[in-house]
């Protein structure tokens, strides 16, 4: 099929109603007001449901429901919207919930400004919400990958029963690509044993996380941590990028893997050898990937369009073997190739 | 002819049936029952008339009435 | 003699936790009772709220899923929108229903959602040991208004219902009480009708119930529905405050 010129957030679309979108719930917000706007005129054809909900509170929690029914539902957002949904989010991680909730990065903090972000990483891969849990967070770096990973995200949800994050940012969201629709439209999907259908022929179903009865709460939890380490083992991605005779690793997910990668091909073209380790998963973060190459001749650099947050798990991973440099810029500044070749060539001194 | 039953483990004492009861046919039990309370019971069983009120106004729905 | 009362199907056995003389056990009965009778408990998904009725799952015996507190309109949205063959109902308290999920509450309404709301005010915050609530009467002693509530300083009593009343998406609203067994069974009619109301696709239906919280209120049981019918009612009229689905 020839590919189609399309923005990021129209892929992301795309890759969800490919993967058999019963539901899509929203609010308005730059930079990812695409979304909603393209679903509800696809949905209402297509006789699904679209909400424009009447907060970012009530998208997640309309989610939640649908979900929780054994639908496939969604809502989108970008970043301070993204903070409204966090109370849905711990839900959802609690009730063992599955959905998919993207956040088209912004910049912050508070209100921001509408340029694109990664300001938000640590939100999504170190909780959010409250209690003890992971979302599963996706960070795709191009048009072609809104819609692969979107429509991936939803079976990837519903086995480990956890929600997915898409973490995009204002420019993967805004930019157009061609895009080449790949995949099979899903029309048939696993019967799902613990949702609610109605009592029908069966004892009824309870979808909770108030679990108040001696240790059975801190029996969850551990039962959560168990699915986390089963996530962890499996499903960790990265693409590598000229690792193998590399003296400078970058790691940079999204748009900044992009530039990133520019930057290398330049510092290659002067004889240095650069490459990357760009985390498709953020959670769970590609640590054994890192560790892989973690050498004390190996220098790391994280580059990300905040003040340095992923390059903590960097850090963690390559756990003191290989030094860690940071290069980021906050508020919607965009490092260029340039800064980033910059930064290798003062790494190579 | 007719009559209540009381789940006397059930309830709690709370007294709305004998407060709901036209006929004044019900009574709090001298014994305390497993979960610490005074139950209700049908006391008078010849002047009951099976209207439910009590059943109406029982909040642990740990009446039965027959008739 | 055969039995004319008891247990509804739609009611687990499980004994209601509930405090001496609570009102939530007489609604989550009639609720049963109009389920079984409208022959609906194998469709019937309850969204729960987060307030003393939180463990409803635990005593309806058909499909319930929590919601964080004050979101049950909108988690019946996403469950009804995909899913308009099941029969959804909300259950929800003075504080989840009109102080955090006002927004919910009203916008779920608006958009005439074709489900039951099941509102219970108690005129209090009730698991939480008995707090104001947005329906707190003028002058109530609470844990927070031990000076009774002055409009200067706390704002006045919400009344939904008729807040609700005049947004077009509402259907049927009525104001009901289970302070004795006369209007516990008229309450039954009303939350019957609203459910029969969603069978038909009538749209959004809405019931309040005027309901005694003896422990919060400091009270006996038999206090207690005294105050409901001598005080509380003064505030809070009974009635069908709408239907137009006649």
């Amino acid at each position: 099929m020839a590919k189609k010129l399309v923005k990021g957030n129209i892929a992301l679309c795309e890759g969800a109603l490919a993967a058999g979108l019963d539901a899509y719930f929203g609010y308005p917000i730059t930079p990812q007001n695409e979304v909603p706007a393209y679903m509800s005129n696809k949905m209402v054809s297509l006789g699904k449901a679209f909400v424009q909900a009447e907060s970012e509170l009530a998208a997640a929690n309309m989610v939640l429901g649908a979900c929780a029914t054994g639908k496939r539902a969604m809502t989108s957002s970008s970043s301070p919207g993204i903070s409204l949904k966090q109370e849905a989010l711990s839900y959802m991680a609690g009730m063992e919930i599955p959905g998919v909730i993207v956040n088209v990065q912004r910049g912050g903090p508070g209100l921001g400004n509408i340029a694109g972000s990664q300001a938000d990483y640590f939100q999504a891969v170190k909780g959010g919400g409250h209690g003890d849990y992971h979302l599963i967070v996706f960070a795709p770096n191009c048009a072609q990958e809104m819609y692969e990973i979107t429509y991936e995200s939803f079976d990837i949800a519903e086995k480990y029963r956890n929600p997915v994050m898409l973490l995009c940012d204002g420019i993967v969201g805004q930019m157009m690509e061609p895009v080449d629709f790949n995949k099979e439209q899903k029309t048939s999907f696993a019967k799902k044993e613990w949702c609610l259908d109605g009592c029908k022929g069966r004892e009824p179903r309870s979808i909770k996380s108030l679990l108040m009865a001696d240790g059975v709460l801190e029996q969850h939890n551990l039962d959560l941590q168990k699915k986390y380490e089963l996530i962890r083992k499996n499903e960790a991605r990265a693409e590598l990028y000229q690792v193998e005779d590399a003296e400078i690793i970058i790691v940079s997910y999204g748009i900044s893997s992009r530039i990133s990668k520019n930057a290398i091909k330049a510092a290659r073209a002067n004889g240095i050898k650069a490459g990357m380790i760009r985390p498709v998963t953020l959670w769970p973060f590609p640590t054994e990937a890192i560790k892989k190459y973690a050498k004390p001749a190996v220098k790391f650099l994280s580059v990300e369009l905040c003040l340095g947050q992923m390059v903590e798990d960097v850090r963690l991973a390559v756990n003191g073997v290989s030094s860690v440099d940071f290069l980021g810029r906050a508020g919607g500044g965009i490092v260029s190739d340039k800064d980033v070749l910059n930064k290798i060539m003062e790494l190579k001194k | 002819m007719a009559k209540i039953t009381v789940n006397n483990n059930r309830c709690k004492g709370c007294g709305l049936c004998i407060n709901a009861c036209p006929k004044k046919c019900i009574s709090f039990s001298d014994e305390i029952n497993k979960i610490g309370y005074h139950y209700a019971v049908l006391k008078n069983e010849k002047d009951c008339i099976g209207c439910g009120f009590c059943y109406q106004m029982c909040p642990d729905v740990c009446i039965e009435v027959f008739r | 003699m055969n039995k004319i009362l008891s247990k509804p199907e739609s009611l687990k056995d499980n004994p209601l936790s509930y405090c001496p003389g609570c009102g939530h056990g007489i609604i989550h009965r009639l609720i049963a009772e109009a389920v079984d009778e409208l022959g609906i408990r194998e469709k019937t998904i309850a969204v729960a709220p987060v307030g003393c009725a939180v463990f409803a799952y635990d005593y309806f015996n058909f499909d319930t899923t929590e919601a964080p507190h004050g979101r049950p309109p909108a988690v019946a949205t996403g469950i009804k929108r995909t899913n308009p063959d099941k029969i959804v109902f909300t259950y929800q308290g003075d504080g989840d229903l009109a102080a955090i999920g006002t927004a919910e509450t009203i916008h779920c309404a608006n958009r005439g959602e074709n489900i039951t709301v099941i509102f219970v005010n108690n005129a209090n915050y009730g698991m939480t040991g008995g707090q104001m609530a947005p329906t707190t009467l003028i002058g109530q002693v609470t844990e927070t208004t031990p000076f009774g509530r002055d409009p200067l300083r706390e704002g006045y009593p919400v009344k939904v219902s008729e807040l609700l009343a005049n947004l077009e998406g509402t259907k049927y609203i009525e104001r009901v009480t289970v302070f004795d067994a006369p209007h516990v069974i008229q309450a039954k009619k009303a939350i019957k009708k609203a459910f029969q109301n969603q069978v038909e696709g009538n749209g959004y239906s809405f019931i309040e119930v005027i309901s005694h919280c003896p422990v919060d209120w400091g009270k006996t049981p038999l206090e207690a529905v005294k105050w409901v019918e001598e005080v509380f009612l003064k505030t809070f009229p009974l009635g069908v405050i709408k239907d137009t689905t006649k």
